[in-house]
């Protein structure tokens, strides 16, 4: 909401200054923006009379003017623009004036020749005098304009226009009279609005209305005005007023309900009354009822929207839009004037519904005074009667509910209003502040009965009136209490795994954290997951972030490509976050997980040791630092086929019942697609099934010595080493403390298709130290079990 | 056979020529071994005189001391030199780097959310948090938002084909937690939302906190007070003035925006502030009694707070970030910062 200065200072009487205002306003909830001059700082301008005007002898578009200055002078000017004429009044820069020019420079009038012909000032234009962006000509004044009177005074340009950031909940102070009633409000200043008297009416005629659809529609006034002037100019007071809040100036019946618009805050619309049909109808729209709008648009109606209709089809969108076939033109001699009250919740989102935004619908939507109606009523025609002329006929007022004129009443307990905001408030500052509001109540034993303005549809609860109190009163004048409260001791659990412990972890171990959107690139998506049902976004903010990942690989290659494309060759990045699906039911459903991904060389560059690119085993010793965090779960790697991976190099992570995540290295033929040149391993985990541990639990350690006997095998070349290590296992040694596979070869010196392996076992006993026998015995025995499992023969 | 002076003359000399350990030892062995010179001379003995025999035997005996002790010298001299050398030769450049795997980082989205988690845990609050992919009641409904209503005009909402939405504000896990808990109530939750909007100060996915407070004694006045001491955390000064606006959200009456002076410019007006000196970081209220009836919660006995925040707002003015969009890069160059 755009607010001249001047205008409100017209109707507040207050001796603040603009900042006291701004601040205040700002305080107290309708947020200062911005606030700007109306018209740029020059000096020098005045009312100027061009009494002759003769085309210059060298120059086609040049004119050769006499203007009058007012101040007993013609002075002679030479002028360029196309709407100089004789008659005409416009601004006039005198020599000496200044005028600040868009860029930052300065413009000094002073005595020039133009193609020989000497100028002694300049005629402006709206865009000279900062009060327009864009003009074609010179400002036209009205006929009466006082010649040489200082255009700053009769402009009234010393003003400043403050933007007001209205809240959803102040649809009152949506208009200047609501602005006005707020500022004395938290200002506690007078207040004086125009008295507003009905116009004498001059013709009997009125046009019939029928209210069908009475609970949208409560209140209905009408009005026939006959014989305007439709070519009448809009007043300059108007224009400006209109134009420092933002509203074009379009013709004189337009600009009126503009005006009452901004002034009231009450929505209304004129009709072309010879382009009704029979009477109105307020009712609900059929379904695929068509309109035209004024917007140029024409909107396919539902049944759920309210209408203006005439005896034959809707002619407007109820407090939303009027339609162009009925709307006034400069043809229009007469006119049916709507004044109307509709309910907030009839109104509310059907504008955007049809892809409009009104100030109209914006209004209503909030809700408008319905006291406004009638007075609106008067008011616009008052101004149309003044500006065009016409004969006005008597309102008519269908008030079908006139509950809406009553408020309920809310009772206001002064115990409520010291545990709402912590402080307690004496009843005469509550009595001000109510009185201020302009509520009517009354004090009883529990509180007071409060009945809110009618404007105000804001205020309907104890609490709406407790903030009133508050912000009325300031904020500031709450206190800030940090009071001693009863300790409430949080349990840290030690028998799960935090995500910072799995971060901290990851950080230690070279990756950086990344943060990747929610929504991704469905092709991507096709590449990374082709079987996941995406969840789809109706109303993407591009086309490339269109669904929601099933993956967080989606996000991370996405921003390791960012970083290969930008010189950095070597990237271990991690993600914890939000995966998304669906259920066996169609629902979403998320997933909390911890992904990452490594690429380019394991270490940094450095002169101390023998770098290498990253593979497979490099994360998965990443992966299983991981897991071992989730002390005590068992967890299984499988070769697993996975269409974002490596058919030889991607595995399946595994609990003895759920699957936990998969890793491996991205495909060459996806690492082709995104233009990567060089390998990247990638690991996902669900954080659900890594988030339990048990206790550390002692356990004592062994006085006896532990034994170590190596065996050197040959094994199958496709023999995994787990089917080693579960051999090993089979031969359920208690004695076996640890077991570990040291070595793994094939090539020269081993036969075709098979390998050899060095395993490690590690033998202890808990009541004395083992014997040769023994220990040759329990090996011979896992030899054996080595055999029979997986054909292992001992080199 | 040599005099025994002629013979420790030599061995003398022999001693300090010993250029090794190796070759001080054969010299011991020379003179002092089995068969060495000296043991020689001890074993000689008995072909003197009986009346010479205890003179020489003791001046032998006197020489092999002798020679023992400059041998133990010379050893210790020669394994002096020997460590000497050795520490000479193993001499390391001790500013060359180590040799390590370098470490990483955590976002400074989780730093943040970290940093206000242990903040508000002081103040005995826990951590909540609730589903990204919303339903209608729990984003809006449920916080007094009904359907049309023009505050949510102000949420550029993400929906589904499927009906639901990415919850625009963490405000939805209010309800899912007072749902299920009953009071007293004192959460935290930070997580992730989604706003249809994307420029240079708006990304289409951020992060907020959101603060619930809720039991029989809860004021405006707390709601200050907890705040104020939050951001003086939150910003380690002793001191941050702050100021609180009236404003509107449905669901929380009466609601507040919550200013912090400038931490650039200390409220003199600088380029982050716009000139202002204030920094608009918050929004809270008291909670709403409608909310509080939508989940069951008697508004005559509970009265509570809200707040919910930006983190990377917050991020941003506590690491001087003037770009929203990097924090979303994950340009490693970035993210290296934050160690």
């Amino acid at each position: 909401m755009k607010v001249s200065e001047k205008w409100l200072r017209e109707w507040v009487g207050a001796p603040h200054t603009l900042d006291e205002i701004a601040d205040k306003l700002t305080m107290s909830g309708c947020e200062v923006e911005a606030r700007e001059p109306v018209a740029a700082a020059f000096t020098g301008i005045v009312v100027g009379h061009v009494v002759e005007r003769e085309k210059h002898p060298d120059a086609d578009k040049l004119s050769v003017c006499k203007v009058d200055n007012g101040q007993g002078e013609i002075l002679q000017i030479v002028c360029g623009a196309s709407n100089v004429r004789a008659g005409l009044k416009a601004p006039l820069a005198l020599l000496g004036a200044v005028l600040p020019l868009p860029d930052g420079k300065e413009l000094k009038i002073k005595k020039g020749k133009l193609r020989g012909v000497e100028s002694f000032g300049m005629l402006c234009s709206a865009v000279e005098l900062g009060i327009a962006d864009k003009s074609d000509g010179l400002l036209e004044l009205p006929e009466d304009a006082p010649v040489g009177v200082n255009i700053r005074e009769y402009l009234q340009l010393d003003d400043e226009v403050i933007e007001l950031a209205i809240t959803a909940n102040r649809g009152d102070c949506m208009s200047m009279i609501g602005v006005a009633r707020e500022t004395a409000l938290v200002l506690d200043a007078p207040l004086k609005t125009p008295e507003i008297a009905p116009v004498t009416v001059r013709c009997e005629d009125t046009f019939p209305v029928d209210v069908q659809a009475a609970d949208a529609c409560p209140r209905y006034a009408g009005r026939i005005i006959r014989n305007i002037d439709p070519q009448a100019p809009t007043p300059i007071w108007m224009q400006e007023k209109l134009r420092r809040a933002g509203i074009r100036s379009i013709s004189a019946t337009v600009d009126v309900t503009n005006y009452v618009l901004l002034e009231l805050g009450q929505p209304m619309h004129a009709f072309d009354l010879d382009k009704l049909q029979n009477g109105i109808v307020v009712r609900y729209a059929k379904d695929g009822e068509m309109l035209a709008m004024l917007d140029g648009r024409t909107a396919t109606l539902r049944r759920d929207t309210l209408v203006i209709a005439d005896g034959s089809r809707p002619v407007a969108m109820a407090g939303v839009m009027g339609g162009e076939p009925t709307s006034v033109t400069d043809a229009t001699r007469n006119v049916f004037l709507e004044s109307a009250h509709f309910r907030p919740a009839v109104i509310m989102g059907k504008a955007r519904s049809y892809g409009l935004q009104t100030d109209s619908a914006a209004r209503f939507e909030r809700g408008v005074d319905p006291d406004m109606a009638l007075k609106a009523m008067e008011r616009a025609t008052r101004l149309i009667v003044d500006i065009c002329g016409g004969d006005a006929g008597p309102v008519v007022d269908l008030c079908a509910d006139s509950s809406v004129l009553e408020r309920k009443s809310i009772l206001l307990r002064p115990e409520r209003i010291r545990r709402v905001l912590g402080v307690s408030m004496d009843d005469a500052i509550v009595e001000g502040v109510l009185a201020r509001l302009n509520c009517e109540f009354s004090r009883m034993e529990s509180g007071w009965w409060v009945k809110a303005p009618l404007a105000r549809f804001d205020l309907a609860i104890e609490e709406d009136l407790i903030e009133e109190l508050a912000r009325v009163r300031g904020y500031d004048s709450i206190p800030a209490e940090l009071r001693p409260r009863a300790p409430r001791i949080i349990q840290p659990s030690e028998k799960s795994v935090g995500q910072g412990r799995l971060r901290n972890l990851l950080v230690a171990r070279g990756y950086q954290e990344a943060v990747t959107f929610s929504f991704v690139d469905p092709k991507m998506e096709l590449m990374l997951a082709p079987t996941a049902d995406n969840i789809v976004l109706a109303n993407p903010i591009s086309a490339d972030l269109g669904v929601m990942r099933s993956t967080l690989w989606s996000g991370l290659l996405r921003s390791v490509v960012y970083n290969l494309n930008r010189q950095q060759q070597r990237v271990r990045l991690f993600e914890v976050g939000p995966a998304f699906f669906k259920d066996t039911a169609g629902n979403p459903q998320q997933q909390t997980r911890l992904a990452g991904v490594i690429t380019g060389n394991l270490y940094p560059e450095q002169w101390g040791q023998v770098n290498r690119p990253v593979d497979f085993y490099d994360l998965k010793g990443d992966v299983e630092a991981l897991l071992e965090q989730a002390a005590g779960v068992q967890f299984h790697f499988a070769p697993v086929a996975h269409a974002a991976l490596h058919p030889g190099q991607s595995a399946e992570i595994m609990t003895q019942t759920d699957v936990v995540g998969w890793m491996g290295m991205l495909h060459p033929r996806i690492e082709e697609k995104l233009g990567l040149e060089q390998p990247v391993y990638l690991f996902e985990l669900d954080m659900r099934l890594l988030a339990q541990r048990i206790l550390p639990k002692y356990q004592a350690i062994s006085r006896f010595p532990a034994i170590r006997r190596d065996l050197a095998l040959l094994v199958r070349e496709d023999v995994l080493a787990v089917a080693l290590e579960n051999a090993v296992r089979k031969a359920a040694v208690p004695q076996l403390v640890s077991y570990y596979l040291f070595d793994v070869y094939s090539g020269k010196g081993i036969p075709e298709g098979r390998k050899s392996v060095a395993l490690s076992l590690i033998l202890q006993d808990f009541s004395r130290t083992l014997e040769d026998a023994e220990i040759n015995r329990i090996v011979e025995g896992v030899v054996a079990s080595l055999q029979e499992e997986v054909g292992a023969t001992l080199r | 056979m040599q005099s025994l002076l002629e013979l420790m003359g030599h061995a003398h000399e022999q001693i300090s020529q010993a250029a090794s350990l190796t070759a001080l030892d054969q010299v011991r062995v020379q003179y002092l071994g089995k068969s060495g010179l000296l043991t020689e001379q001890l074993k000689s003995l008995g072909k003197l005189p009986p009346e010479e025999r205890k003179t020489a035997g003791a001046e032998i005996n006197n020489a092999k001391q002798a020679l023992t002790l400059a041998i133990d010298d010379r050893k210790q001299s020669l394994q002096a030199e020997a460590l000497n050398a050795r520490l000479q030769a193993e001499k390391v450049d001790v500013t060359l780097p180590g040799r390590r795997m370098d470490t990483g980082n955590l976002h400074p989205v989780t730093l943040t959310i970290q940093r206000i988690s242990e903040i508000f845990a002081q103040l005995g609050f826990s951590l909540a948090e609730g589903p990204e992919i919303e339903d209608d009641f729990h984003n809006f409904t449920a916080l007094n938002i009904p359907e049309s209503h023009p505050a949510r005009a102000m949420h550029d909402t993400f929906y589904m084909d499927s009906g639901s939405l990415l919850r625009t504000h963490t405000s939805s896990v209010q309800i899912r937690h007072m749902e299920h808990n009953p009071p007293p109530l004192r959460i935290i939750a930070p997580g992730r939302v989604y706003r249809c909007d994307s420029d240079m100060t708006h990304s289409p996915m951020f992060h907020q906190v959101e603060g619930l407070m809720v039991d029989e004694d809860v004021t405006f006045a707390d709601l200050k007070g907890m705040l104020e001491a939050f951001f003086k955390a939150f910003f380690e000064v002793d001191e941050l003035p702050t100021r609180f606006r009236a404003t509107f959200f449905p669901f929380t009456e009466p609601s507040a925006e919550t200013d912090i002076q400038c931490v650039h410019c200390g409220g003199d007006g600088c380029r982050v502030c716009k000139g202002t000196g204030w920094l608009e970081v918050m929004g809270c209220g008291m909670v709403h009694p409608n909310v509080l009836k939508n989940v069951g919660i008697d508004s005559e006995k509970y009265t509570g707070f809200a707040f919910g925040f930006g983190v990377e707002r917050l991020a941003m003015l506590r690491y001087q970030i003037n770009d929203l969009r990097v924090m979303f890069d994950n340009d490693v160059r970035f993210l290296k910062q934050f160690s």
